[in-house]
């Protein structure tokens, strides 16, 4: 296995006890901050995700220099972030700029204190680039028991106030009109964030926690529209991100600059950051898809743009466009306004105007058209020279018969898989 | 039902009550009086509400309807008074009151359909996360087709327009069967319409289901036709009965405390303030309308 796998997975990969770690607290982080990500966004509370990743980094930089375990450190400066923005108010955007300015500002100067002091004592800067980008591969096997009982916590939690958390997100009025306790969930909630985000920077790093709890769930949410698939999609799609960039991590080590593997953290939130630009695509599909749909029969557009004008149905043409060759190419459109009429979209329209271009290339129709004898289906601009006319048009009429019987996918079928559901945008 | 008489408060002040009628009661408000940082926004207001009435509280912005509501909701205790529903005192969580809030701003992204937040309205305030049933979602198909919203029942609710919010939020409440439903300027934001189907919705669930509907609006018109009862809020103090009892000039010219005309037109009815020759505009702290139209 290891033979025709040696590409992505580089050799000794799977035997690394250091690996299977990252692997095991990769996927538990996913699955807690995908969780939790999903409502920070519907809350838009993501300022909330940044004030952790400055206050955990003065509680990771506290715990270097007292000596304990930097997830310790973590876990305790969010905590006391927690306290202070409910004590602050974060939900108002007036508290948050108050927030900003004297809570978080405070807290990077303890923690610059700390890793300065710490730094100097040690000569060394890991401390630093550790708290600050994470080490997901210098994760200690006795840390695996406390991030695993953190992660099962949050869970719980989250799972206990869901639909409480649910209804008081999407309106506070209307969860405290049925006797919500919305304050009381907010700061819950507000407890799973700041666990999450300790748990987030353990592994990449209190800098890029908000982007681990923040970018699977926007993906998420662009993907499905239901809650509760929302939240296995964003821990799916931490999942994933977390693991291909543990590999891409250790198989970096043989890359340039060689002896040297790059940051798990760059790949990670690099894989996030592209996971996001392409959710984007099958909501920009359906809405292209769903704008051409729209119906544009009979409606007056204005001309703009490269002076792209609409001729009127069955307008004559002047002399000059006959010369500059094909109907329904751009032109000048000679008449008392310069507005078009969009002629409704007609599938046998479209059809035509192909065949004219390319007479002797049939496209396949959406409805067989019946060819009666007398006529030949092609456009007039496009007949063959006199002489040829007579066998092509035989021809012509021929084909149509042979061809159109092409069996056409009926609407109403469904498209079975999870890619062709994407394609569809089924999932909007 | 009339004008019962007046009353004078323990600062001397008249106050206008309306008696209540007999019958099955799902509201009595009763001498509600409440102060925010010491300005007086509700005086004793008082009125009653019955099953399957549809009852139409008319202020203008400020008039304190909102703040009736959440005294209504158990939201804001009242400095004086009592709120009896279904002629108990009211608790914290009361399931006998559906309550659809005025604004409703979301992330058009939101994942959650229309269908998930009927959903909601049957047990969100339970813990836990819900467990899909078949009668779960017949309940929500059945209640997404009783306000005619079947059709954008999977899209996300925060794509939705204003009025098929305020389907969406109608069906929310009306799923845990309440006895009364609040709906605070319910027709604020939607376009004539809208408004107009908001409303025909909204007396044909008043009559079929027998429940009541205590709707607040600014504007007296689009709800003319429907409504059976009419609490008229203004500076504070209340006045209730059937249309015809309040929308007076004299009844309304002693609720505001100055003369006051009303105007028929075409089966409308306007409203208008500081239009009599008693009027005393100067006086009167300068801060009512001098002409409140009411179209």
């Amino acid at each position: 296995m290891s033979h025709f796998l040696s590409p992505i997975f580089a050799p000794g990969f799977f035997e690394s006890e250091a690996v299977h770690i990252a692997l095991a607290v990769g996927a538990l982080v996913a699955i807690v901050t995908g969780v939790v990500g999903v409502f920070t966004v519907i809350r838009g509370q993501s300022f909330a995700g940044e004030a952790f990743s400055d206050l955990g980094t003065t509680g990771g930089a506290g715990a270097y220099f007292v000596g304990v375990g930097t997830l310790w450190g973590f876990v305790i400066g969010n905590m006391i972030a927690a306290g202070a923005m409910e004590a602050i108010g974060v939900q108002r955007v007036r508290g948050r700029d108050l927030a900003t300015g004297i809570v978080l500002g405070a807290g990077i100067g303890l923690a610059a204190l700390f890793l300065y002091l710490y730094t100097t004592e040690h000569s060394t800067t890991g401390a630093t680039v550790t708290i600050l980008f994470g080490s997901a591969f210098a994760i200690s096997s006795t840390t695996l028991p406390l991030i695993a009982g953190l992660s099962g916590l949050v869970l719980t939690l989250m799972l206990t106030i869901y639909r409480p958390l649910l209804l008081g997100s999407i309106n506070a009025e209307l969860a405290s009109a049925r006797g919500i306790p919305v304050r009381l969930v907010g700061a819950l909630y507000l407890l799973a964030l700041a666990l999450a985000a300790a748990l987030a920077a353990i592994t990449i790093g209190t800098i890029l926690s908000t982007a681990l709890i923040v970018g699977p769930a926007a993906s998420a949410l662009r993907l499905t529209r239901r809650p509760l698939t929302a939240l296995l999609a964003a821990a799916g799609i931490g999942i994933a991100a977390m693991w291909v960039g543990i590999v891409l991590a250790y198989d970096s080590y043989h890359w340039p600059p060689a002896g040297q593997g790059w940051p798990v953290s760059f790949f990670v939130v690099m894989l996030v950051f592209l996971t996001y630009l392409l959710s984007g695509l099958p909501e920009a599909r359906r809405r292209r898809h769903a704008d051409r749909a729209a119906p544009a029969s009979g409606r007056l557009q204005p001309a703009t743009g490269r002076r792209r004008v609409l001729r009127f149905h069955g307008q004559r043409l002047d002399g000059r466009e006959h010369r500059r060759g094909r109907r329904g190419g751009r032109g000048v459109l000679h008449g008392p306004t310069r507005l078009g009429v969009r002629r409704p979209r007609d599938p046998q329209r479209l059809l035509r105007r192909r065949r004219r271009r390319q007479p002797d290339r049939r496209q396949h129709a959406s409805r067989p058209r019946r060819v009666r004898g007398r006529r030949c289906s092609h456009d007039r601009s496009a007949r063959p020279p006199r002489s040829a006319r007579r066998r092509h048009c035989a021809r012509a009429r021929g084909d149509a018969r042979a061809r159109f019987a092409v069996p056409q996918p009926q609407p109403g079928v469904r498209v079975r898989g999870l890619l062709a559901a994407v394609r569809r945008g089924a999932w909007h | 039902m009339s004008v019962s008489g007046e009353q004078t408060d323990a600062m001397g002040r008249e106050t206008i009550s309306v008696a209540g009628l007999d019958g099955e009661e799902v509201l009595g408000v009763e001498g509600i009086s409440v102060r925010l940082s010491g300005r007086e926004i509700l005086r004793e207001v008082g009125f009653r509400i019955r099953a399957g009435e549809f009852t139409g509280l008319i202020g203008s912005n400020g008039a304190g309807k909102t703040t009736l509501f959440r005294v209504i909701l158990g939201l804001q205790p009242p400095a004086a008074g009592r709120v009896l529903v279904a002629g108990h005192p009211r608790s914290a969580r009361n399931p006998l009151i559906g309550y659809v809030p005025q604004k409703f701003m979301l992330d058009p992204d939101a994942p959650l359909r229309a269908r998930d937040l009927v959903a909601l309205g049957i047990d969100a305030q339970r813990p836990g996360v819900p467990r899909p049933s078949g009668s779960r979602r017949a309940l929500v198909e059945e209640m997404l087709e009783a306000v005619d919203a079947a059709r954008f029942a999977d899209t996300r609710v925060g794509r939705l327009s204003g009025g098929e919010q305020q389907r969406i939020l109608i069906a929310h409440a009306l799923i845990a069967r309440p006895r009364l439903l609040l709906l605070d300027e319910p027709l604020a934001n939607l376009d004539l319409g809208s408004a107009h189907e908001v409303v025909a919705l909204l007396a044909r669930i008043a009559a079929e289901q027998q429940i009541a509907v205590l709707i607040s609006a600014h504007e007296i018109n689009p709800l003319l036709p429907v409504m059976d009862r009419i609490v008229y809020l203004a500076s504070g103090r209340a006045v209730s009965g059937t249309t015809d009892e309040v929308i007076r000039a004299d009844v309304l010219s002693k609720l505001y405390g100055h003369h006051v005309d009303v105007l028929h037109v075409h089966g409308r009815v306007l409203i208008v303030a500081g239009a009599g020759e008693d009027t005393d505009l100067t006086g009167h702290e300068g801060t009512f309308p001098r002409a409140e139209v009411l179209t």
